[in-house]
């Protein structure tokens, strides 16, 4: 264990320190240079952020190329911006039919706005449920088309950032339900249902999610009877939500375990049975608890669906790929594609980790 | 949860019994789990029926059988001798080998820096501990996969090896991977390590022992003396008896390749990294959380009592945090190990792309992914073995 030099910030704020001048100056230079060691570690900060910062300019806007083909971009030095710019809607789309990309588009947009829209505490109604459910089935429709003269488009051909955005939410969606029931099931006391839900829950989480995705895309087609097929997306997708429902049933016993005793005691005393008791007390203590850690969890299972590009679905990493492999392109463009999909889920992630700070500190005043 | 079976009324009528039958506790709770190991078991046998009509359709063998067949691919990153000749069962303990080799040193790198930084991001200078939240939040909200890709891609834009790098004098860096000096390794090597080992073990005792009685008379704490001699002291007996070769395989810029020296390749180099920037930033996250949840009173008593920031955190903080932080630590070990399998995307030859290359030359998917499969179980129980064998030490320890 390395010697600390640094302590808890509060601990630092000496209370014994000399009333200094409390000038805006004096303040900065108490907390930048206020011991030697410590000028010495602001000044190594400031040349790091310096030299990264000036790096990254350079790359980014200064040496960069601007306009041209493939060739200005291998005699440039910094970043090949007209790569993005030509493979921007490639990159978001996949091998969507380029004409008719309008329709993932809208499709995207109105998951978004149903996340959106779920974020906010005040819409935690249960027509919010009906909205997603009608949402999805409109996405669905939008993409596939068939009717309303659209065109049908099979799901080999889907991909991007909708298919991307698809497989967490409706993975994070359906596994949602299956993760309660295991949670209630392993803390059942049926010795049975507990050892079938704790086997289930422990196996999937021993096992990384590629085997599960290999299972998925090699090893179903051999478990279903003869004639049957399963489309290599709702494959995939199986595969996350079964994945899903296992941690999200941890996350879920996390929370029943913080139920108060006299919760389960009083609504036996009531007499309500084992379904009342759970679906009408503890269920809605245990999930509100769970909430932030939910989000967390979520955040995860965004950046895992990038794991379906082994087995070869067209996710937004991988028309990413698939771009920086154009011919055209090749081994010009490889940093600047993962910059950008980097940016992306960057962006993503960071607004629903901030997002779930928010919630545990608005969840916090009302407990303590 | 209370049994209320005794509750309900107990007709004494046929009515009455049938319905505390039905009703009654017991019984629901044992129909419940009929009904359930009943689904699980039809589900199970119509699996199995399909499968094995299907193979035997398609005509795939079954059985594991193929794992003494040879082989016939070449595998690149290995820790034990291999050839193409080797049979399937070899090539898996290859990439066995390297499952746990490269997770290993990932959980390792992993977590002296996040240590560092997590500590670093409680650091009073706010340009410090800006700079590592950036660190953290970077790595943190970027899918694994793709910090892998772009550090692999990274390391194959490097020169080649004619016009190799030299960030240090006897390390080459292109993109035909690292080379760095080694040593000419022997058996002597190997004691002396051991020895080293068995020192730093001794050590930990030795050190808390003298800790504890200095602080108990009211002496400043000061166990380096000892420490310092109880761990050189082994290494340097055993190389002095058996004097091993010092000198260093350094490796040569030939005209087209490098020479002598130990070789990283891009893969393993890219693996490496990856995985240990992004549990280093987990395990960042985890010490932080950890020392800040030891509560501010312990560190004004520390300091009523006089004890120096450094020992405060060493003698009074860490302790207390490390009870919070090991459960947090044994999840993203579990984790990293879990994510090596990552490596089939850039072509590292682990557990699973040796399985994946095996499962396409033979055929037999369902006994590649079970063997897998298997394997991890193995080593994710190994790993909270051990995590929940040293939790519990500093469970006891820091009463």
């Amino acid at each position: 264990m390395p010697v600390s030099r640094f302590g808890p910030a509060e601990a630092l704020a000496a209370p014994l320190a000399p009333p200094a001048a409390r000038g805006r100056l004096a303040q900065i230079r108490a907390t930048y240079f206020g011991t030697p060691r410590n000028a010495v570690v602001s000044l190594f900060c400031l040349a790091l952020i310096v030299l990264a910062g000036q790096a990254t300019a350079e790359w980014l806007l200064l040496d960069a190329v601007w306009a041209g083909g493939p060739e200005a971009c291998k005699a440039g030095e910094g970043a090949c911006w007209p790569f993005l710019a030509e493979k921007l809607r490639f990159a978001v789309f996949g091998f969507f039919p380029y004409e008719q990309q309008w329709r993932p588009g809208v499709a995207m947009l109105l998951l978004l706005a149903m996340c959106a829209a779920t974020m906010l505490p005040a819409l935690w109604r249960r027509e919010l449920l009906l909205g997603w459910v009608l949402a999805l089935l409109a996405m669905y429709l939008l993409m596939a088309g068939g009717i309303l003269g659209l065109v049908p488009v099979p799901t080999s051909q889907w991909g991007g950032l909708p298919l991307t955005l698809m497989l967490a939410v409706v993975g994070f969606g359906a596994g949602f339900p299956l993760g309660v029931a295991l949670a209630l099931g392993r803390r059942s006391r049926l010795p049975a249902i507990r050892t079938l839900c704790t086997a289930y829950i422990e196996l999937i989480r021993g096992v990384p999610l590629i085997s599960l995705l290999f299972m998925a895309s090699v090893m179903l087609p051999l478990f279903l009877p003869e004639g049957w097929t399963i489309d290599k997306v709702l494959r995939a997708q199986v595969a996350i939500i079964l994945f899903a429902a296992a941690y999200i049933a941890e996350v879920v016993r996390g929370g029943l375990q913080g139920i108060d005793k006299g919760q389960y005691e009083a609504a036996t005393a009531v007499g309500l049975g084992y379904w009342q008791n759970m679906i009408l007390v503890i269920l809605p203590q245990a999930l509100r608890i769970v909430i932030p850690p939910m989000v967390t969890l979520f955040i995860g299972f965004f950046q895992d669906t990038t794991l379906v590009t082994i087995v070869g679905l067209f996710d937004f990493l991988s028309s990413i790929r698939a771009a920086q492999r154009d011919p055209s392109w090749q081994g010009i463009a490889v940093l600047e594609g993962y910059a950008f999909a980097a940016v992306v889920f960057f962006v993503f992630c960071w607004t629903m980790a901030r997002y779930s700070r928010w919630l545990e500190a608005r969840f916090d005043v009302g407990h303590k | 949860m209370p049994s209320d079976a005794s509750a309900r009324p107990q007709g004494g009528s046929a009515g009455g019994r049938l319905a505390a039958l039905v009703y009654g506790d017991r019984s629901r709770g044992l129909l419940w789990q009929a009904v359930a190991i009943g689904l699980v078991l039809l589900l199970g046998w119509q699996l199995f029926g399909n499968a094995s009509d299907n193979l035997a359709r398609q005509n795939i063998a079954t059985g594991f059988d193929y794992l003494s067949r040879p082989a016939s691919f070449v595998i690149s990153d290995k820790l034990v001798p291999y050839e193409p000749s080797d049979s399937y069962g070899r090539a898996l303990l290859v990439g066995v080998l390297n499952t746990v080799w490269v997770s290993f040193l990932a959980c390792l790198f992993g977590t002296v820096a996040g240590v560092v930084v997590g500590i670093l991001r409680l650091s009073p200078n706010p340009l410090l501990s800006r700079l590592m939240l950036a660190y953290v939040e970077a790595l943190r909200n970027t899918p694994l996969l793709l910090q892998l890709l772009f550090w692999y891609a990274l390391l194959l834009l490097m020169p080649p090896v004619r016009e190799a790098l030299r960030p240090l004098p006897g390390v080459f860096v292109s993109n035909g991977g690292l080379f760095v000096p080694v040593l000419h390794w022997s058996a002597a090597h190997l004691w002396v390590g051991l020895a080293l080992l068995a020192g730093i073990l001794a050590a930990f005792p030795l050190a808390g022992r003298i800790e504890e009685r200095a602080l108990a008379a009211g002496r400043p704490p000061r166990s380096w003396p000892a420490v310092l001699p109880a761990v050189l002291g082994p290494p340097l007996v055993a190389a002095l008896l058996l004097q091993p070769d010092l000198s260093l395989d350094r490796p040569e810029l030939g005209t087209f390749r490098v020479s002598g020296g130990g070789r990283l390749t891009p893969e393993f180099t890219a693996l490496l990294m990856g995985l240990a920037l992004s549990s280093s930033a987990g395990i960042a996250e985890a010490v932080r959380s950890g020392i800040q949840a030891v509560s501010k009173g312990q560190w004004e008593a520390a300091e009523a009592l006089g004890l120096k920031r450094s020992l405060t955190m060493r003698l009074v903080v860490l302790p207390q945090a490390l009870r919070i932080i090991v459960p947090p630590l044994t999840s993203i070990y579990l984790s990293t190990t879990k994510n090596s399998s990552l490596a089939i995307a850039i072509g590292y030859p682990d557990l699973v792309s040796v399985s994946n290359t095996t499962m396409n030359q033979t055929g037999q998917a369902m006994e590649a992914i079970a063997i897998f499969m298997a394997i991890y179980l193995l080593l994710s129980l190994l790993t909270s073995a051990f995590m929940n064998w040293y939790n519990a030490r500093v469970a006891l320890r820091t009463r």
